[in-house]
């Protein structure tokens, strides 16, 4: 009777296993069709020298074109222009965003308008957001020149794009407006499932509420902190549009990051194989930097017992 | 499952299915679609070409004809990666005269050759013709027969107490001192000289204006001779000495003309385009009525009389396409004397007979600016420069323009940037 028993459920959950793998199918097929399938016919191309085109023949070169770009000034100068812009967007956002967060979440319900007027920016399309920026920062007629020259802070209209640095910074200025709201939104999400006892105690406790928020709130958020940092960085280093709009990489290849790279070799200068190795050495490196991140703020004892 | 649920998704699934195979027939129903990549700027504007297409459509009731836009510095790129899907996602496109030999041998385009009539032969320009030929073949037909033009603002230009047009770069200098000393305005001239491809245009224009080349017989690169150093160094002088506007490193065409159209500048190069626009339309300039064109000047010394940079355009058929013949009958429609005559007031038919007798009364009789451009195009043409055709142009060219922004942004001197620039195109060369 027991044995009985026991065969019925081994099957039924046999059965379940099928049914459950048949429902997987389709969207098992989907994913490998235009993920999986894709990214293999990428590594597949960085291994060779070949153009677009169909009367271009394709060359195996082994692992030549990674070797190639290892080698290439120009690749490390734009990765080290893209850690910049990662780094400093990134680091920045989540101040800001932290800030954002805790002035929605630590009062009252008028403070909420706030929380809906936040997800404008976000909302907004980065082409739209960059075609703005470009605006604002036009040196004829830009906002940013009018309103700096109105405040008495310049005398004469600056042209904000010719400089390699500054170029840099600004269009780092337009990813930060564009994605702080982001941040504060999932930050002030997190803040909200915190536990208030404990901030009740430390108020026994005689806590100013900067050590409330440095000792107490902070560690808490660590799991949602490293999402949006993952997050953030890994779409920081792969940053495209709001470059190829504001600038187009000017000047002289000053806002030039490793995926606008990539883009003017694969289909401005029809480099597919090279193009391909240098999208997979992108992957890598996002790669690496989603597992430090979960090495350095990922511990053990966050998990729930 | 309950039956009828059971039946709906079924139902549903058959459906999907049907969709995805749907979506690879499509073209076997209804007329047959035709797709079109164009641009928008420096040419005709999206009303006119819509109405081109629209007069098409209703005149070929059996094909559907569907043109899209970009913006000139998106057209290549946007063409490569639609050539990719077989077929391509476009059947016709705009080709700039430096992308025909790099399209051509990637197998993008196809061969017209033995399409050309012997009278289109002789009724259209021959240097038009050079546009769409690569290595003996035709693969299009020439539409947009353009070049860098002078433009200055004659009201302005008259405050300072000048009469005419300076022509040589020399004179403009000297009239621009004047300018920027009275306070007319800030920065006398302004130029694209932006990290595109309409940098290049300016330094053909300039560079071939001291008598320089880009590149020699063998296609040997020579813009870092003597001559490319000192054009360059002018061009970074004008910066430093204010007669340029700074913001000009990172500008295109289209910037030109919003500071042009605001009065901010006295001089300006841009396309035929600019004409219409700025000295016509009310919606889109403060300084209508006040524009005029002039002889591009050259340097003082250089020998030459004037020099410009050869900017056309033309139609392909991609050769991939299912529908080539209709998509070459619009192409044939597109680039006729009749539209390109009616449709004159930013681009110039690429037709000589729409230039001599009867045509050009015909002609004269489509737009106002055709006073003031058709003369132009007559007296300037002679003195443009085409750029090379080679297939790995956009990769030298790219090269060429952060030479450039290196120098004008003061990261090398012009000899340093110049020769790491040539050192590069000869390297694409092998």
């Amino acid at each position: 009777m027991v044995l009985k028993n026991q065969e019925t459920n081994l099957s039924l959950r046999k059965r379940d296993t099928i049914i459950g793998l048949l429902l997987l199918a389709p969207s098992l097929l989907i994913l490998t069709g235009i993920i999986l399938q894709p990214i293999l016919g990428t590594l597949y191309l960085s291994f060779f020298e070949t153009s677009l085109g169909a009367n271009s023949p394709n060359i195996f070169r082994g692992l030549g074109n990674y070797l190639d770009l290892l080698q290439d000034k120009v690749v490390w100068e734009t990765l080290q222009r893209t850690l910049y812009f990662t780094l400093v967007s990134v680091g920045i956002e989540l101040v800001l965003g932290l800030a954002l967060a805790q002035l929605i979440s630590g009062h009252g319900p008028g403070w909420k308008i706030l929380r809906a007027v936040l997800i404008i920016p976000w909302a907004v399309p980065t082409i739209v957001n960059a075609t703005m920026w470009r605006w604002i920062y036009n040196a004829d007629y830009g906002a940013l020149n009018g309103l700096l020259t109105q405040l008495g802070i310049i005398e004469k209209y600056i042209p904000w794009l010719i400089y390699p640095k500054t170029a840099m910074n600004l269009v780092i200025l337009a990813d930060i407006w564009h994605s702080v709201p982001f941040i504060a939104l999932i930050l002030q999400a997190a803040m909200a499932t915190l536990p208030l006892e404990l901030d009740e105690a430390a108020a026994v406790d005689g806590a100013t509420p900067w050590q409330t928020f440095w000792r107490i709130r902070l560690p808490l958020l660590r799991p949602a902190i490293l999402v949006v940092l993952v997050i953030r960085t890994v779409e920081a280093f792969r940053v495209f549009d709001i470059i190829y709009v504001i600038t187009a990489g000017g000047p002289a290849y000053g806002t030039v990051t490793i995926s606008y790279l990539t883009y003017l070799e694969t289909f401005s200068f029809g480099h597919m194989g090279r193009g391909s190795a240098l999208s997979f050495l992108i992957t890598l490196i996002t790669m690496l930097l989603a597992f430090i991140y979960i090495r350095i703020l990922y511990r053990p004892e966050d998990k729930p017992s | 499952m309950k039956p009828l649920t059971r039946l709906m998704s079924l139902l549903f699934v058959v459906s999907l299915l049907f969709g995805i195979v749907g979506c690879s027939s499509q073209a076997e129903e209804g007329p047959a679609q035709v797709r079109v990549l164009s641009m928008e700027q420096a040419g005709p504007t999206v009303e006119e070409m819509n109405a081109i297409v629209a007069e098409f459509n209703e005149g070929h009731p059996d094909v559907e004809l569907i043109i899209e836009y970009v913006s000139y510095d998106a057209l290549h790129d946007k063409i490569t990666t639609a050539m990719v899907a077989d077929p391509p996602a476009y059947d016709v496109m705009l080709v700039d005269d430096i992308w025909f030999a790099e399209f051509a041998e990637a197998g993008y385009i196809w061969d017209v050759t033995d399409k050309i009539t012997p009278e289109m032969n002789a009724d259209i320009f021959e240097a038009a013709w050079g546009i769409p030929t690569y290595e003996g073949k035709v693969y299009g037909m020439p539409w947009l027969l353009d070049e860098k033009y002078f433009f200055y603002n004659e009201d302005l230009l008259s405050q300072a107490g000048f009469s005419a047009p300076p022509t040589t770069w020399e004179e403009m200098t000297q009239q621009a001192v004047v300018i920027k000393e009275m306070g007319i305005v800030e920065y006398p001239i302004v130029w694209s000289w932006g990290q595109i491809e309409a940098s290049i245009c300016d330094w053909v224009t300039l560079l071939y204006g001291n008598g320089g080349t880009l590149v020699d017989a063998d296609g040997k690169p020579t813009f870092n001779d003597e001559i490319g150093v000192e054009t360059l160094t002018w061009m970074m002088q004008s910066i430093q000495d204010g007669i340029t506007n700074p913001a000009s490193i990172s500008y295109g065409e289209e910037d030109v003309r919003s500071v042009f159209s605001q009065g901010n500048a006295v001089f300006a190069t841009n396309w035929t385009y600019m004409y219409d626009l700025v000295n016509f339309n009310e919606d889109e300039s403060q300084v209508t009525g006040s524009i005029n064109m002039a002889l591009m000047p050259a340097f003082a010394d250089s020998g030459v009389v004037s020099a410009t940079n050869n900017g056309s355009m033309g139609f392909a058929v991609a050769a991939q396409s299912l529908n080539k013949e209709i998509a070459w009958e619009f192409v044939k429609y597109l680039t006729s004397e009749d539209v390109q005559n009616r449709y004159s007031a930013h681009l110039l038919p690429v037709w000589s007979t729409s230039f001599e007798g009867e045509g050009l009364t015909t002609l004269m009789g489509y737009n106002e600016t055709n006073e003031t451009t058709v003369p132009m195009f007559n007296a300037q043409f002679p003195y443009s420069h085409v750029r090379p055709k080679v297939p790995f142009y956009s990769e030298a060219s790219k090269a060429l323009q952060l030479a450039m922004q290196e120098a004008l942004t003061g990261q090398k001197t012009a000899q340093e940037a110049l020769d790491d620039a040539a050192a590069k195109w000869l390297s694409l060369m092998d």
